[in-house]
Order: C-alpha cells, then sequence, then structure tokens
C-alpha cells in the first residue's frame, strides 16, 4: 500500500517536470528575441566606444527630443479620448444585442485586425488623397490611428459590458432607476475595468506608434516612434536610439503604474480584467 | 392581515421560446399576508415573481395592483421592491450607500436619507457597517443589507427569491425566524419563492404549490399539509405514503385489500380515489391482534424519530416513530382514520394529435407509426385524435421501438411508479412498476387495440 503511493507520487512528480517542458520553446524564444534586444538597447544607450556613460542619455533628452514626447503623448491623449467616444457606445450597443447579431456586427471591427496595419493606413492614404484635403495633416495622422485602435478600445469594454450581471440592472430598475439613470449609476461605473483596460491597450500603443505619422503626416508630423526609428534606421546612430528607447520605456512604465492604481481603486466585479 | 386584494394575477401565461413557463394563473394576494409561491425547480414560481416585479411581461392575462393593471408597466414604477437570489448588491457601492440607492433616485434629502439608513442598519443587526464593502461581508449579511436596501423604500410589497438558498442551514433557520418577525412587525406583503417545503410551512400564511406553470394548490400551510389536493402535493410537502384506493362508501376506503375507517365523504361508491398517509400519522403496535402487520424491512434513525420502512405484502408503509423497531421484526400497524386523506383520482391520458393511414392499419404519431384498430372511418390523412391510457403504454428497451423518448420525471405512487416521458415536444405519462432515473432513455410501443382514435374536431 504504501510502496504503491510512493510510487504515485513520483509519478506525479515527474508529470510535474513533464509539464514545464512545453514552456521552453517560448522561453527560448523570449531568451533571443525579448531579452537580447533590450539587453543590447540598455548596452547601446549606455556605452560610448566601450566605456561606460550617461552622455547618449542625457543627449537624447534634449528640450527638441522632448517635445517630440509631448507631442506623441498629445496624439496618444487625442487618440484615446476619441477612442473612447466612439468605442463605449459601441461596445454598449453590442453588449445589448442578441449572441449572434453581436457577433455578426462584431466581425466588423475584428476583421480589419486581420490585415496588417501598414496595409490598412496604406489604404487610408489613398482614400484621403482621392477624396478629401486632409492628407498629410495632424487630423490625417490622428484618424489613422484611431482607426488603427478602435478595436482595442471596443472590445474590453464589451467583454466587461457582457459579463455584467444582469441582475445588477434589474436591481437598479427595481429600486426605482429608469433606464437612463441606471446606466449613469450601475452600468458605467461598473464598467471602469473595461474602459482602464481599453485605455491602457490604446493609450500605450499610441505612445510608441510610428509610420501611421509618417505615411498620413507626409513628415510633417513627428512622432516619437518615428524619432526612434529615424536614429537606427537613417542615422544609424545605434547609442541615440537606444537612449531615446529607454526614455519612451520609463514612460511607457510610469504611465502604466498609474493605470494600475486607477484599476485598483475601481473594483473589478461585474467584469474581468483583460490587461 | 386585512383582507383586501392587493395583488391579483387573472389568467397570466408566460411563454419562453415556446416553452409555458406559467399556464393560465389566477391568484390573489391579500394585504399583509406571507404568501409563499413554492414548487420544484422550472415550476414557474420565479417566473410568477419576476412578473410582478416587472422584470418580464405576461404573453396573456392581467396583473392588477390595487385594481390597476401594471402588467406593462415597468420595475421602477412599481411600488414593489425585490430581494434578489444572490442579492445583486452594487460592488462599487458600500453598504450604505447601497440602502440609500433607492431613496437618492426619490431626491430624499440627505439628513433623511441618513437617518433612514442608520434605521435599516439597525433593524437587519448591521449597525455600524455603513462603511464597509460588500465583498467584506459573509453571506448572511449580505442577505440582511439586500432585504434593508429593498424596505427602506418602504414597499407595499417585498418580493423575496429564494433569498436564503446561499446561507447554511443554522443561519437559515435563524433567518426565517427574522424574516417571519421582520414581516409581521412592518405589516408588510411578502411574496416569498422557495423551493423548500419546510420553509414554506414555516414561515407563511398562505402557500401556493406549482408545477409546470399550474397551481397544483393554495392554501394555509396546515391545509397544505393535511389535505394535498392531489398525489404531487402530498409527494412534494413532506414525506409520505401515497397509496390507490377505492372509497367503498362514505368514511370507508380500501387500501391494499384492507378496509379502512376514515373521516372523508362524498366521493361516491366505489370510486378509485388517490389516499395519502404522513408517515408520523402511522402507529406501529404489537403483531399479535393487529389487523394489518408486515415484515420492518429498513430501520433508519434519523435523530428524533426512527424511519421504518414496514412491507405489508404488495404496499412498503414509511412510517415515522420513536419506538425501536428491530430490523426484520413483524409489527402490527393501525392507522387512525384521521390520519387518511382521500384525494380525488387524477386521472390521466395521453392525448396526441396524428394522422391517419387506414390503407396500412396505421397512425402516425411523433413521426413514427403505431398499428391500429378502428381506422375505417377515416380517410388517408385525416387529422385524427389518438387517447392512450398510462396503464397500455409499454416501456421497452430504447434498442426495440421506433419511437424512444427521455424519461422527465418518476413518482412513486403506492404500487407503481408514474413516469414522464418526454418524446420531442409531447410528454407521455406511463406507469412503469420500478424507478426509472430521469434522462433514461426508452422506448414506447402501444399495442395497436389500445390506441383510442376520434375524429379532430379542432380541425
Amino acid at each position: 500500500m504504501k510502496q504503491t503511493k510512493s510510487i504515485k507520487e513520483k509519478l506525479a512528480k515527474g508529470m510535474r517536470i513533464r509539464r514545464s517542458v512545453f514552456a521552453y520553446p517560448y522561453v527560448l524564444w523570449m531568451a533571443v528575441f525579448i531579452l537580447a534586444p533590450m539587453l543590447l538597447i540598455l548596452y547601446y544607450a549606455f556605452t560610448n566606444d566601450g566605456g561606460i556613460t550617461v552622455e547618449n542619455i542625457v543627449q537624447a533628452a534634449s528640450w527638441d527630443n522632448l517635445k517630440v514626447l509631448i507631442d506623441s503623448v498629445r496624439f496618444a491623449l487625442y487618440t484615446t479620448i476619441l477612442c473612447l467616444l466612439l468605442g463605449y457606445p459601441v461596445a454598449y450597443l453590442l453588449s445589448q444585442m442578441k449572441k449572434t447579431s453581436a457577433a455578426l456586427l462584431s466581425v466588423f471591427f475584428i476583421v480589419p485586425m486581420w490585415m496588417n496595419f501598414l496595409l490598412r493606413t496604406y489604404a487610408w492614404k489613398v482614400l484621403l488623397s482621392a477624396f478629401t484635403k486632409i492628407l498629410y495633416t495632424e487630423s490625417a495622422v490622428l484618424l489613422g490611428m484611431v482607426y488603427n485602435f478602435l478595436p482595442f478600445m471596443i472590445l474590453p469594454i464589451y467583454t466587461t459590458l457582457i459579463k455584467l450581471d444582469k441582475s445588477y440592472i434589474e436591481a437598479a430598475a427595481d429600486l426605482g432607476a429608469n433606464p437612463a439613470k441606471t446606466f449613469l449609476k450601475v452600468v458605467f461605473p461598473l464598467s471602469m475595468p473595461g474602459i482602464i483596460s481599453g485605455v491602457t491597450m490604446v493609450f500605450i500603443p499610441s505612445t510608441t506608434t510610428f509610420a501611421i505619422s509618417q505615411l498620413l503626416g507626409g513628415g510633417k508630423t513627428m512622432l516619437y516612434g518615428d524619432l526612434i526609428y529615424m536614429k537606427f534606421i537613417t542615422e544609424q546612430s545605434w547609442s541615440t536610439g537606444s537612449a531615446l528607447s529607454i526614455i519612451l520605456l520609463a514612460f511607457v512604465l510610469i504611465s502604466m503604474t498609474f493605470m494600475k492604481k486607477a484599476e485598483r481603486t475601481t473594483s473589478d466585479e461585474g467584469g474581468g480584467r483583460l490587461w | 392581515m386585512k383582507d383586501k386584494h392587493l395583488i391579483e394575477l387573472i389568467d397570466v401565461s408566460k411563454l419562453y421560446g415556446g416553452d409555458v413557463a406559467l399556464s393560465h394563473v389566477d391568484l390573489y394576494i391579500k394585504d399583509g399576508e406571507f404568501l409563499t409561491l413554492l414548487g420544484p425547480s422550472g415550476c414557474g414560481k420565479t417566473t410568477m415573481l419576476r412578473l410582478i416585479a416587472g422584470f418580464i411581461m405576461p404573453d396573456e392575462g392581467r396583473i392588477e395592483m390595487d385594481g390597476v393593471d401594471i402588467a406593462n408597466t415597468p420595475p421602477y414604477l412599481r411600488r414593489v421592491n425585490t430581494v434578489f437570489q444572490k442579492y445583486a448588491l452594487f460592488p462599487h457601492l458600500n453598504v450604505a450607500d447601497n440602502i440609500a440607492f433607492g431613496l437618492k433616485l426619490k431626491n430624499v434629502d440627505k439628513e433623511t436619507i441618513k437617518q433612514k439608513v442608520d434605521a435599516m442598519l439597525e433593524l437587519v443587526n448591521l449597525k455600524g457597517y455603513g462603511s464597509r464593502y460588500v465583498e467584506q461581508l459573509s453571506g448572511g449579511q449580505q442577505q440582511r443589507v439586500a432585504i434593508a436596501r429593498a424596505l427602506v423604500n418602504e414597499p407595499q410589497v417585498l418580493l423575496l427569491d429564494e433569498p436564503l438558498g446561499a446561507l447554511d442551514l443554522k443561519l437559515r433557520k435563524e433567518m426565517q425566524v427574522e424574516l417571519k418577525n421582520m414581516q409581521q412587525r412592518l405589516g408588510i406583503t411578502f411574496i416569498y419563492v422557495t423551493h423548500d417545503q419546510e420553509e414554506a410551512l414555516t414561515m407563511s400564511d398562505t402557500i401556493v404549490v406549482l408545477k409546470d406553470g399550474v397551481i397544483q394548490q393554495i392554501g394555509t400551510p396546515t391545509d397544505i399539509y393535511n389535505e394535498p389536493k392531489n398525489p404531487f402535493v402530498a409527494d412534494f410537502i413532506g414525506e409520505s405514503n401515497i397509496i390507490p384506493g377505492i372509497m367503498l362508501q362514505d368514511y370507508k376506503v380500501r387500501m391494499n385489500g384492507v378496509v379502512y375507517d376514515c373521516v372523508d365523504k362524498g366521493f361516491g361508491k366505489n370510486t378509485e380515489v388517490d389516499v395519502v398517509v404522513r408517515p408520523e400519522d402511522i402507529d406501529i403496535v404489537p403483531a399479535e391482534g393487529a389487523r394489518v402487520f408486515g415484515k420492518a424491512v429498513s430501520v433508519v434513525f434519523m435523530g428524533v424519530h426512527y424511519e421504518v420502512d414496514v412491507d405489508c405484502g404488495g404496499y412498503e408503509w414509511v412510517i415515522q416513530t420513536t419506538d425501536f423497531v428491530e430490523r426484520g421484526q413483524v409489527v402490527g400497524i393501525s392507522i387512525p382514520p384521521d390520519a387518511i386523506h382521500i384525494m380525488k383520482k387524477t386521472q390521466q391520458t395521453n392525448l396526441f394529435d396524428a394522422v391517419a393511414y387506414p390503407e396500412d392499419g396505421e397512425i402516425e404519431l411523433l413521426d413514427h407509426r403505431f398499428a391500429c384498430n378502428g381506422l375505417e372511418s377515416f380517410e388517408t390523412k385525416d387529422d385524427v385524435l389518438v387517447a392512450i391510457a398510462p396503464v397500455d403504454v409499454q416501456l421497452i428497451p430504447p434498442e426495440e421501438s421506433g419511437l424512444t423518448g427521455v424519461v422527465r420525471a418518476c413518482m412513486f405512487l403506492g404500487t407503481h411508479y408514474e413516469v414522464t416521458i418526454g418524446c420531442g415536444e409531447e410528454d407521455w405519462i406511463a406507469y412503469s412498476p420500478e424507478y426509472m432515473e430521469s434522462g433514461e432513455e426508452i422506448g414506447i410501443s402501444v399495442a395497436a387495440d389500445k390506441i383510442a382514435v376520434s375524429a379532430n374536431e379542432a380541425n
């Protein structure tokens, strides 16, 4: 009896080890394609001709470069606000629909995501030049960004709303709230986790975006992503590029901390966090 | 309790995707009473509560409150409040704000709100819990907050949807007493939904027993317990012996070959009836000299009493007694006349629409052909109505039959089980000598001479 038990235990132990084996390919992937590049960036940012230095960082933190960062944040804020204003009503309507019609409609938001975003942006370039006069303006850049990031706002909000227990809505109505009051006092506050997920998923990538501004802004609008791209590719100045990347990374980490804080203060009941 | 009818349901029906949730229900609720809707899951009790709350609208019929039809009034305009099954307390608000939710909507001034919330917290024994969040409370405390949140609006009617279901037994018992006290003190009408018969018997002024969307019986707890109207009610409310009998004349009934004195009359002579005898009403007496005796085949200690099964040849009586009986012992049983409750036999017949094919001597019923006599007077493809007595429905292994169904319910009727079998949209009633599990697949067969065919006058 005792022996069979110990064999079982050994087997269980063996199973545990064997299961973690499946993670090895990804660990390898992470080491080669995520960890190594990060280390390289760190290396380039803090070395100069083999010696350790902070000179690159000091240079990268110049006023001209910071102005580009501020501009990027401004664009990211506009994008986030527009995505929220457009996305929340869509997510709400989808969540109120029958499952089948909601699935059908959400295809319209998801299918464009199956195409590469560069391709979509090129399509906008053609459309804007053919039908409007806004190509190569800030409006065009903003339009491109909102278009590309909108699904990332809709989906987390939709998920939170769909998971929202219907009995909260019934309880509000039961206590005398008409549909508008029910939305303001119950549905909207309870969808906060989804909003925060959506804001995170739009704000962070749009701060670091590039290419959209080049394609639709015609080089007139320089975003931080474009700046890094330019340093690496055009000027081949890997040290400056890496230093700029470090500054951006620091900024992203700080913003993420704020979002997490905001998330912790809102309840995560009624809908799951996605991010 | 005043005798005024506060709420009245008149011929109310509700369908869910083609399935009947409530069928032609008539019910009135008196002002100030504690009314319980009781039944198994899927019987329509929650549907009825949600209709009164206004979350759903009836497909047919009227719902009147103080004589005004409110069937299509949205919930936020009704003077009723609900305690939800899982409480549905708002997680983004603290306890005080949860309770104040309804008052704030009515623009009550802050000072009054505070006073009322405090009074409510005191009423439900949660003084000082106002600033806590819902997730910091235990199930029992959440329950109290849910009650406070509803009661603070001073509704005329409080609806409670299985509010004690999530609590453990001890807490549930305490809350039952507390709820009943609260209801009596405040004089508010309570409509309470539960599947727990004991809870219903303890708390209610009136119990409404429901099954398959149809009201089976309305009455006081004592009425329902002592005078169940049909085998379903008898079986659902407490344990009981249900046995077919023959009412020989007034005050005389024959069960399992023995004639007993009883207190019922007015059933006519030699009428088939169902008889209910509660296990605690049967006395165990010495076997010598007893008119009825049998062997104790099972003895189980239940805490306060023993539950003894006595096999009297043909029927096994369930008896609850405080006297110890040895297993295997032969004992006599005695049933006092007032322990015998006679119910009118519920005659059940399977009635189906079918299509006649006289040239083949067959009918088509539920996409299956049955050989059938007596089709001479019909034309090919005539719509007909067929009647099959439950006793004539033969249950056979599914692989041997063209028509199969799934067992939906199985109820012991003393000498046999009554089995409900779902075949697509139709239910068959059949009798079986053995118990059948719900969900079991079973084949159905009927002898050709047992199918009674008549013209379908509906068409």
